[in-house]
């Protein structure tokens, strides 16, 4: 056992650790643990009162067991009144307890709140500290509203020691990022500011970790901290290793403060001020110039606290993005490295690169650096490595270099990692689309990434490739060619059953000339994966199936064959056996006119942006891949992938900047969800649902004659039935002040009903009318479905039907007005 | 922010948890097993950075001990390196050529030291001299029982 340090021992607490680690087993363990709690227990609730000592020792003890993963609960009460305690160590131990354990009972609270606060203006700076520390290690909403108001005051005061405003300004902190609407910084927000400026490093670092804070919520009323970071940060960086003492670390002047001044500044666009700015790049091309010179020390710590402040430096030119010298040799510095000994610094160099190369004033420079990484994608040994490698080459991937890194992404993807491996296949698939010129080389692509990667090719990626071929006249042949080749192989992957299955049922006929790929050599080759294959794709299969009895009337009876068979019409899956009854039953009466009308060539998909893109970013989460991937970029010709975040003006530019000039861009373009004239359909839904809701006098009651007279000579027993008398003026004009102008379809929604009962009669941004009609001989009824298509409810609001002029003599109505919130 | 430190031995026992983010002990617990699993199965000589789920994780092994930290992702890494350093360089200065079973023995003391160099995730003082010459104003603290509070000169 080791020799018992500084301070007071605690003897019997290293007794008991000692007992524990003696144990032999689990069981012991559990033993001996119970036979403590219980030992302290009866010590709590003996009659003799326990002196501070014992108190702290068995607190301690509680602490230990918790810290073990036993759960505690008792001694929160205890720990409480040791925080009134005088003597430091009780104290210290009181507060480690309740900030470990940390306890909801409202009643402690209260204690421990009132204990916080005696601390806090005891004027003693240690026990302030300890105070302060227990706010900010507990950071609860109670906490925050006793004391929010109090700690800006402690922290700006003049008599206020360092240490403490050290402590006070992190705990500030903690609070308003738990609590945001209870610290307001108001009138104290300059003097915060000023902090900046104050002689104690160790106040500027804890200060500067609030301001960054601050500024990220509220950048305007902050903005003067940006000049006083500049200054501060210029006097560290051109101070000489022995100025600032202590706060040199491995001769490397206070890199901490240096990295959060460099942070700080990364919460602002580059600053206005000529005289500011000339300042910051002085620095950043020092401290790029620093990186350049040996070092001072062989030591680890010394390289890394450098190279730290070095990125930051780097995070920040690429954030401001508008120095392209500075760009350019942040890059050559990335570039160096990437071949570095160090497996941390090649690590870091690949990740900042990333973000380098959505840049356009270094993505060039980027470039040059392909190589490196292509071979840190081959020979790194620590995966993290070489993900970073991967995610680098899709950042850097243009149209220049496409077929190569494709290329490179693909034969690691033989080898990867399967945790990363669906992230990888949905790149390669939105590389090969957008800098596909030759499509038959996205084809290949895509089945490449199916024989190699198939358990991970989700299905958006053949989704597309099928719709891309189906759109593209000129790859349809080398689809059906390549598509058939691939299935020859003796095991495939079903996702190439899928799609080849799709191609071949629309295109095989561009490859039935030859022989080797005759009809029904196709079709022998297609059904000999089907057993093999899941109930979805023999569905698909079937299809292709009887697309070839259209397509190759020679295979009518050879494929009626087997259809016809036990196991496709009495097949227990109720789709297969449908479509088997239903495709074979077509086969045989259907003319041919009609079969080929019916399994007519399949139209060109609608563009709309890729889902895989979509898919890619759900994966990742929101921010990681950047809309500015869609828009093309300032310089001609060129497409980025995968930069970061650039912030809002970007990500609107990109929204709105629809079209770009390369041919595959189309397919991602940001195109706006189905067009308009698609809204008779979703006016059927709308009229559907609000059937689903109507009272039991749907009409889905009387259709026989009878019951048709009966009820529209008598109103129906349902409640809510209101005579509405026609009068004054027609339509059911919205309710709201301001009619918003009906879609430029009505007329066209008006005229159908010449030949149809049912449909959408109406339809602006609030509301939408639909009507569904019968009518036998001389009766009719119409039904009139009002939906909302807002999001709150319509009020007062009334209906009225009349017929005008000359039909009222012909025609003769009563008008019902059932009522159901929508 | 730094979100948790965590010290654990080559047998996965923890001997040190420090929470900056309020979490329910299913969450830590969890978080606990994910960590010792993933660094303890990574390579020698692989770089010190991981990536879980939105955090970056920083370790470094420092003898029989494994120092884990999670950082938020905007945050550097090399110097969060720098803060496990600076940590064991201000154990080491403590306890005197620092072992795991100084920290086992005296791990209210590790917290203490811990709470003069970070608070609420943030790093509070930098400067070596000054962290220990307030760890050992509150050691000169505890000799003394005789509970007024010391003069101001300690905290310079």
């Amino acid at each position: 056992m080791p020799a018992v340090s500084k301070g007071d021992g605690m003897r019997g607490l290293a007794v008991f650790i000692s007992d524990i680690r003696n144990c032999k087993s689990k069981e012991a363990e559990i033993k001996r643990i119970n036979k403590e709690l219980a030992n302290i227990r009866s010590k709590f609730k003996g009659d003799k009162a326990l002196d501070g000592y014992s108190k702290k020792k068995y607190v301690c003890k509680l602490l230990f067991i918790f810290l073990l993963g036993h759960d505690i609960d008792f001694g929160h009460m205890e720990a409480v009144n040791l925080l009134s305690s005088n003597k430091y160590t009780e104290k210290q131990i009181g507060y480690l307890f309740i900030s470990v354990l940390v306890n909801s009972n409202s009643e402690l609270i209260r204690l421990i709140n009132n204990a916080i606060k005696n601390d806090l203006s005891s004027r003693n700076p240690t026990f302030m500290c300890l105070a302060l520390h227990c706010i900010a290690n507990v950071g609860s909403r109670e906490m925050a509203e006793a004391f929010a108001s109090e700690i800006p005051r402690i922290l700006v005061a003049g008599d206020t020691m360092d240490s403490v405003k050290q402590s006070a300004a992190l705990c500030l902190l903690r609070l308003y990022k738990t609590s945001p609407d209870l610290v307001l910084m108001g009138e104290w927000t300059s003097r915060v500011v000023h902090l900046l400026n104050d002689q104690h490093m160790g106040v500027v670092t804890a200060a500067i970790s609030l301001i960054t804070c601050l500024s990220q919520k509220n950048p305007d009323e902050f903005k003067t901290c940006v000049s006083l970071a500049v200054s501060r940060l210029s006097r560290i960086v051109s101070s000489a290793s022995t100025d600032l003492q202590d706060y040199t670390y491995y001769f490397v002047p206070a890199p901490w403060l240096s990295c959060k001044l460099l942070r700080l500044l990364q919460c602002y666009p580059p600053p206005e001020d000529g005289a500011v700015k000339g300042r910051l790049v002085e620095c950043l091309e020092t401290i790029l110039n620093k990186a350049q010179e040996p070092p001072k020390s062989k030591k680890v710590q010394h390289s890394n606290a450098k190279n730290a402040i070095l990125f930051e430096a780097i995070s920040l030119i690429i954030h401001y993005d508008s120095e392209p010298n500075l760009l350019v040799r942040a890059c050559n510095q990335l570039g160096q490295f990437l071949q570095h000994r160090e497996t941390n610094l090649r690590y870091l160099a690949l990740e900042s690169m990333c973000t380098l190369a959505s840049s356009e004033f270094s993505h060039e420079a980027v470039k040059t650096h392909i190589e490196t990484v292509i071979n840190a994608l081959k020979t790194e040994r620590d995966v993290s490595v070489r993900q970073r490698a991967a995610d680098l080459l899709y950042a850097m991937c243009d149209r220049s270099n496409a077929k190569q890194i494709v290329a490179e992404m693909l034969s690691y993807l033989e080898t990867a990692d399967y945790s990363i491996r669906e992230e990888m296949v949905l790149k390669v698939a939105i590389l090969a689309e957008k800098y596909a010129v030759d499509y038959s080389w996205y084809v290949d692509t895509i089945l490449n990434l199916i024989r190699i990667a198939g358990d991970y090719v989700s299905e958006e990626v053949w989704y597309r490739v099928i719709q891309i071929v189906i759109n593209r006249d000129d790859v349809q042949g080398y689809a059906a060619k390549t598509v058939f080749e691939a299935l020859q192989a003796p095991a495939c992957h079903e996702n190439m059953v899928k799609v080849g299955g799709y191609i071949l049922g629309e295109f095989g006929n561009l490859i039935a000339g030859d022989p080797r790929s005759s009809p029904l050599v196709q079709f022998n080759l297609l059904h000999s994966k089907f057993h093999l294959c899941s109930v979805p794709t023999r569905a698909l299969l079937l299809s292709a199936y009887i697309k070839f009895i259209n397509l190759f009337p020679e295979t009518k009876a050879t494929i009626q064959e087997v259809l016809r068979c036990d196991s496709q019409i009495r097949n227990s899956d109720v789709e297969l056996q449908q479509r088997a009854v239903e495709y074979l039953k077509l086969s045989s009466i259907a003319s041919t006119d009609v079969l080929a009308t019916v399994l007519e060539e399949m139209p060109p998909f609608p563009e709309r942006e890729s889902s895989i893109l979509a898919k890619l970013k759900k994966k990742k989460g929101p921010g990681a891949v950047s809309v500015t991937e869609l828009e093309d970029s300032k310089r001609e010709g060129g497409e980025l992938n995968g930069g970061s975040d650039r912030g809002p003006d970007t990500a609107a530019m990109a929204a709105s900047n629809a079209s770009t000039p390369s041919p595959s861009a189309d397919l991602l373009g940001i195109r706006s969800a189905a067009p308009v004239g698609a809204a008779p359909t979703s006016a059927g839904s709308l009229l559907v649902d609000v059937f689903s809701e109507a009272g039991p006098a749907a009409p889905s009651a009387a259709v026989n004659d009878d019951g048709f007279l009966r009820d529209l000579e008598q109103p129906t027993e349902t409640s809510d039935s209101l005579l509405v008398e026609g009068s004054g003026d027609s339509d059911s004009a919205p309710p709201s002040e301001d009619p918003a102008p009906p879609l430029s379809e009505a007329d066209e929604l008006l005229n159908k009903f010449v030949c149809k009962n049912n449909g959408v009669l109406f339809e602006n941004q609030l509301l939408q009318i639909g009507i569904k009609s019968e009518y036998r001989q001389n009766l009719g009824r119409m039904y009139l479905f009002y939906g909302n298509k807002t999001s709150v409810q319509f009020a007062s609001f009334t209906t009225t039907v009349s017929c005008p002029g000359e039909l009222q003599s012909h025609i003769f109505f009563c008008a019902l007005m059932f009522h159901h919130v929508c | 922010m730094m979100r948790f430190l965590l010290l654990f031995s080559r047998q996965g026992k923890l001997r040190l948890q420090k929470w900056f983010t309020p979490m329910s002990e299913r969450e830590k617990k969890k978080i606990i097993r994910d960590m010792t699993t993933m660094v303890l199965a990574r390579q020698p000589r692989s770089c010190n950075f991981l990536h879980w789920k939105d955090l970056k994780i920083i370790y470094k092994r420092y003898a029989s001990l494994f120092f884990c930290l999670a950082i938020e992702n905007q945050e550097n890494e090399l110097i969060a390196l720098e803060v496990i350093h600076r940590y064991v360089e201000l154990l080491d200065k403590y306890f005197g050529n620092v072992c795991e079973l100084d920290i086992i023995f005296n791990f209210e003391k590790a917290y203490f030291i811990l709470d003069e160099f970070l608070m609420g995730g943030e790093i509070q003082e930098t400067s070596k001299q000054m962290v220990n010459r307030s760890i050992e104003a509150s050691d000169m603290l505890q000799e003394d029982d005789s509970s007024e509070w010391f003069e101001v000169e300690l905290f310079g």
